[in-house]
């Protein structure tokens, strides 16, 4: 497709961005790049984390005006001012991060901005109705009373696609709406799109999930460090070409688990209860087992009780009640540093907040679980001599860059981050680790690495309990799975045991045994 | 008397109920301002200094003019001017609101000290004003029991009544108050839909400070008849105490301040029903303010505050 194509043609085309070019202060986040919709297709647009993908979008949706460049909109030229005028023209956009407003009802939440009146009054059931006819022309399931804060997230995102359509948009721009959900929200979704697409409707979906990509996608525009790599006819690409061309390299998809011997059951929880922040149970009455040497994963939608969970065992929240024992002895309840002292370790969900202190330099935040002990600290002063030694020798191994234990740790990259984080968490050899998310945000490369290393300390007989909202992450690297819902186990399994289609049930809900029941049929 | 007579004896009488009012009053007007604030996302704990301002300005000009209607008029203006401040420097500025606040207490209170003795020859407090009139209904006032509740109260009740059943309609039924609901809770969300966010929250910290003006007029020019000094003596941090109770609900809020104003009116009794040695009858003043800790302590978390409340909303 060349540029003199598209001028030609470009009443073919619902959105035309010509040589866009997005500047940041220190970053070029868009470098002269040319992406072109089609209408009435769906096209995805793909590539690794700071790609540039949803800046490019945040352009097309008026949230930021590009450095240079020129964005045409149905055959028009455009220059939007804000979202407002986005809207105006006929784009709608579901953010990743969902934009509602949780204590109010998903009827309000629609017409927000744009309310029907009865004199001064606002027309709740005028409105109601409008959103319950938009739902039902697209089967877009959702409950007009309830409050956004008690409906499941895959409802809220069918609520998010209806405020696009409330508003007349006829080109739509998902950004990773399938991060969210389970693998039958997502065909839902899918089912949901056709629909869209069938009524004329342009759809623009972000992802980073290739098989999801070549399943919906009619056109695939991959982008990598800010440019455009290629734009190609779904039907007339592959998985392997797709990686290739986002990342620049060969890359290896899944990783390898060499086979390992069990060691004897090391970490074993019994029937534990956790609360979370609301005093809400979380956590209800899970049990398992995780033996050295073994990769025990977590898989389930957020917000199941994964988070409490790993807080509770790393010391972080209480247990209510049931037992937590590590080498046969009851650690229930001790403090971190107790637990820690264990030789458990804990990789924390949110790096910044929880696995680091970005305002710290490296080689501080390096030693932190140890810095009160020998030869870190001496009679209650810090021997920089020693704490610089070890962290020199840290950065080295675990390949942190750029390799200056001086930074401040929140002026890496994500993945530079998490490498500090596990040098400092695997750095110490836990006998048992707590895995959360380890690679959210993280690009290919990186997410490589962590999950070699998280072999690695298989291999050397550590336990490690995988926490993970990716299920393909899951699958890649646990030896047994147990799936969360609702804070209950949904039950477990050896991994290759049940299909992703299985385990997307029991994620929604259905217990293991239902399963097995509808196999055997 | 003992403990138990005592109180029965209150709880039996007119007067205790419409001590109740009357010491609710204030709390309402500055507790629906608070409301109004904080559901737009806005925290404004300045009520105390703006109810001190509201009442002073009030004052001043029923001082010069003899017209207790202009003082009103200008005492809400007052409290308008002075939200401004805050309004301003939370919203552009996007300065802690805690901080902001915080100075326009002590704005209210340096304005209010330096300003008595050049207008009214005199510190402390002012020489007898003309108040804004009571309404006497006739014909309810000779229904027993009721009418000695009802019968004889100060114009400001029936504007409280007002201000309870319009905020009320404003919050929950009108685009109006959806959008404010919606700021406050994230602005972000409202933003991309196109709604003022700015704008909105200006108009929600401005109706605070006329509507805590009001609470504080209400003790000045409503209840004595002459601003004091020390005036309106905490009552505006009891005020965010019944908003809090009140779940940031307009007439949740008119509860709060009825079971706080209980708190008072029970005080008030028990001290003249009682022979009480002085000692105890300062630990009685208390009551209303250790209620005040056990209420907020207590309720906090099982009442929501709006989510972005506190939070200055800043683009990218």
């Amino acid at each position: 497709m060349s540029e003199e194509n598209i001028q030609e043609t470009l009443k073919d085309y619902a959105v035309y961005m010509k040589n866009i070019t997005k500047v940041f202060p220190k970053v070029v986040a868009n470098d002269n790049v040319n992406f072109a919709v089609k209408k009435g297709e769906i096209h995805a647009l793909i590539g690794e984390n700071g790609a540039g993908k949803t800046t490019l979008m945040n352009q097309l949706y008026g949230l930021y005006k590009p450095t240079s460049g020129e964005i045409y909109v149905f055959d028009k030229k455009v220059d939007f001012k804000g979202p407002s005028d986005a809207i105006k023209a006929g784009i709608g956009m579901v953010h990743q991060h969902f934009m509602l407003v949780d204590n109010l009802t998903v009827a309000e939440n629609v017409v927000l901005g744009s309310e029907p009146k009865k004199g001064i009054l606002f027309d709740l059931k005028f409105a109601k109705k409008e959103v319950k006819e938009l739902s039902e022309r697209y089967g877009l399931k959702v409950d007009v009373d309830a409050k956004i804060e008690d409906i499941p997230v895959g409802m809220q995102q069918r609520v998010e696609i209806i405020k696009t359509l409330y508003r007349g948009a006829d080109i739509l721009i998902l950004d990773e709406p399938t991060a969210v959900l389970t693998p039958q929200e997502t065909n839902e979704l899918f089912e949901i799109l056709r629909a869209l697409k069938n009524d004329g409707k342009t759809i623009i979906f972000i992802s980073h999930k290739l098989k999801e990509v070549l399943e919906i996608s009619d056109t695939i525009t991959v982008m990598r460090l800010g440019k455009v790599t290629g734009t190609v006819k779904t039907s007339e690409t592959n998985e392997k070409e797709l990686a290739n061309m986002m990342v620049g390299r060969n890359v290896v998809l899944s990783i390898e688990r060499p086979p390992t011997t069990l060691g004897k059951s090391i970490v074993k929880v019994e029937n534990i209860w956790v609360k979370d922040n609301r005093k809400l149970d979380a956590v209800k009455d899970l049990s398992f087992e995780i033996k050295e040497g073994e990769i025990l994963g977590i898989a389930g939608v957020a917000g199941n009780g994964q988070t409490e969970l790993a807080e509770a065992l790393s010391g972080l929240r209480k247990i209510e009640s049931g037992s937590y024992m590590f080498n046969g002895k009851e650690i229930t309840n001790l403090s971190v540093r107790e637990i820690r002292e264990l030789g458990i370790s804990h990789i924390p969900e949110d790096r910044q907040r929880r696995g680091l202190i970005p305002e710290f330099p490296v080689y501080f935040n390096l030693i932190l679980s140890q810095h009160y002990k020998e030869p870190f600290a001496n009679r209650g002063f810090l021997n920089f001599d020693e704490i610089k030694k070890y962290s020199h020798s840290l950065v080295k191994k675990f390949d942190v860059r750029p390799p200056d234990i001086y930074n401040l740790a929140g002026n890496l990259s994500g993945g530079n981050q998490q490498k500090v984080i596990l040098a400092r968490e695997i750095g110490s050899s836990p006998k048992f680790i707590i895995v959360s998310q380890p690679t959210r945000g993280l690009d290919v490369g990186a997410i490589e690495y962590v999950h070699k290393e998280l072999i690695n300390l298989r291999l050397n007989k550590g336990a490690v309990l995988l926490i993970s909202m990716e299920l393909e992450e899951i699958l890649s690297l646990s030896d047994r799975i147990l799936v969360m819902y609702e804070g209950r186990s949904m039950g477990e399994f050896e991994n290759g045991e049940l299909t992703i289609e299985e385990i997307g049930l029991m994620m929604a809900g259905k217990r293991i045994e239902e399963i097995k029941v509808l196999e055997k049929v | 008397m003992t403990w138990i007579q005592a109180i029965f004896t209150a709880l039996a009488s007119p007067l205790f109920y419409k001590l109740t009012i009357l010491s609710a009053l204030p709390l309402v007007f500055a507790g629906i301002g608070g409301v109004f604030s904080e559901i737009t996302g806005v925290t404004n704990i300045a009520l105390e200094g703006i109810m001190k301002l509201g009442g002073f300005v009030a004052a001043v000009f029923i001082f010069y003019t003899g017209n207790p209607w202009i003082g009103l008029l200008m005492g809400m203006i007052g409290g308008l001017v002075l939200a401004f401040l805050h309004a301003y420097v939370s919203i552009e500025w996007s300065a802690n609101q805690i901080v902001s606040a915080t100075a326009l207490i002590l704005i209210a209170q340096g304005t209010v000290g330096f300003l008595m003795k050049p207008i009214f020859g005199q510190e402390g407090q002012t020489d007898f004003l003309t108040k804004i009139p009571m309404i006497k209904i006739e014909p309810l006032k000779k229904v027993p029991f009721i009418g000695e509740i009802f019968g004889e109260l100060s114009a400001f009740f029936y504007i409280a009544i007002g201000v309870i059943i319009f905020s009320w309609f404003l919050l929950y039924k009108t685009p109006l108050g959806l959008r404010m609901r919606a700021v406050g809770e994230n602005p972000q969300a409202a933003d991309t839909l196109g709604v003022n966010v700015k704008g909105i929250r200006y108009f929600g910290v401005l109706m605070s400070g006329v509507l805590a003006a009001l609470g504080g007029m209400y003790i000045a020019i409503g209840d004595i008849g002459q601003f004091q000094e020390l005036m309106p003596a905490g009552k505006g941090f009891i005020a965010l105490a019944a908003m809090i109770l009140g779940n940031w609900n307009p007439v949740g809020t008119m509860w709060a301040a009825l079971l706080f104003g209980a708190a008072d009116a029970m005080n008030i009794q028990l001290q003249t029903l009682m022979e009480l040695p002085s000692e105890t009858k300062a630990l009685l003043n208390l009551l209303p303010f250790v209620l005040t800790i056990v209420v907020v302590g207590g309720f906090i978390g099982k009442t929501r505050a709006p989510a972005a409340s506190g939070v200055p909303y800043e683009k990218e």
